[in-house]
């Protein structure tokens, strides 16, 4: 009962018992009246559509006012969408680097358009591109098809076949918890892979750094018990050996991982 | 008949495929089920044989399409 008190007296102290009716949705933006001269920036977008297959490709200039716009270039590309042009494609979700859906290629770099801040200068433009060597489904959308049934393929989930001795969780030491920081915080956005030479060559039988980092980070898990026969789907030319150590993947990783290292470790694995 | 390029033999092969899943639907639909691929490549028909882009493009998406509609869950369609 004395529970219920203390949440009705927080509700009632931190919400207004009548909201304003025009109550809606926003995005960051920067409040328009500190702005000074407008700083206009031209941002260069790909567009394709697929229901005109016929028409190729092209780039799509928009200018916006910097100062109207927040850092971020998702901020950017969102008030294209709300102000310039809502036929404008792109996936986002979380804004804050956690979902991994507005990965792009912008100015010649894969990454996370809600951790890319807007460079500054506004005389050179920005452009703005779909991850490279990925089927387009349309404007900056690409198609993962591919990437996600790789994934499913190195079985990413706890196999065990043994109840741990009391029946409860499986427990790991903090040793061994350890060795899965720098994996677990993976968020499969496909900028590491997308950006692999290797893997633009070999799609169909390389696995790629984002995937081989995941099933890196299950071969190290302590829990798992099929280690050897995750090892010896791994153990072919194909699916780990056509990493040659560009190392594209750790320079672009937008969360800074190092996929590199992981897929090292892992021919070590299968070496030893 | 004319030599075929490769694109035009995948078209062709795809086109075949529908056929072929279209006689695993029941008796009653397939009707249904032909006229719908006879008009999903009737659509493209104007597309330029040299426009490889957009031939590769719909030929994806058909591939996508008839796997889809490939799945013994859809047994008819409008």
């Amino acid at each position: 009962m004395a529970s219920l008190r203390t949440t009705s007296r927080l509700f009632a102290a931190s919400r207004p018992l009548f909201r304003p009716a025009s109550f809606a949705r926003t995005y960051a933006t920067v409040d328009s009246n500190v702005s000074e001269t407008p700083k206009m920036k031209t941002f260069k977008i790909y567009r394709w559509n697929p229901d005109t297959p016929t028409e190729k490709p092209t780039m799509q200039s928009y200018e916006l006012d910097l100062n109207k716009t927040g850092p971020m270039m998702l901020d950017a590309l969102i008030r294209i969408k709300n102000e310039l042009d809502p036929t404008l494609t792109f996936r986002r979700s979380c804004r804050e680097g956690i979902c991994g859906s507005c990965a792009m290629n912008i100015d010649g770099v894969n990454t996370l358009a809600c951790l890319c801040r807007i460079p500054t200068e506004t005389t050179k433009e920005s452009r703005i591109y779909p991850l490279p060597h990925t089927y387009v489904v349309k404007d900056l959308v690409p198609d993962l098809t591919l990437f996600y049934k790789q994934y499913k393929s190195i079985k990413p989930y706890l196999q065990r076949d043994t109840p741990t001795a009391d029946g409860l969780e499986n427990r790991q030491s903090p040793e061994d918890r350890r060795k899965l920081d720098g994996l677990y915080e993976c968020i499969l956005c496909a900028c590491c892979s997308t950006s692999c030479p290797s893997y633009w060559w070999n799609q169909e039988e390389y696995l790629g750094p984002a995937i081989l980092l995941q099933s890196y980070r299950w071969l190290v898990d302590s829990r798992d018990e099929k280690t050897a026969e995750r090892k010896a789907a791994l153990d072919n030319s194909m699916s780990v050996y056509r990493c040659h150590t560009i190392l594209n993947c750790t320079r672009t990783c937008p969360k800074g991982l190092n996929p590199g290292r992981a897929i090292a470790e892992t021919k070590k694995m299968l070496a030893a | 008949m004319a030599r075929l390029s490769g694109l035009q033999r995948d078209v062709l092969s795809l086109y075949r495929q529908c056929l072929r899943e279209i006689r695993k639907k029941p008796t009653e639909s397939q009707p249904n089920f032909k006229t719908y691929a006879r008009a999903e490549f009737q659509k493209h028909i104007s597309v330029n044989k040299k426009d490889f882009s957009a031939i590769e493009y719909l030929l994806r998406k058909g591939n996508r399409q008839l796997e889809m509609y490939a799945s013994p869950g859809i047994r008819n369609i409008r």
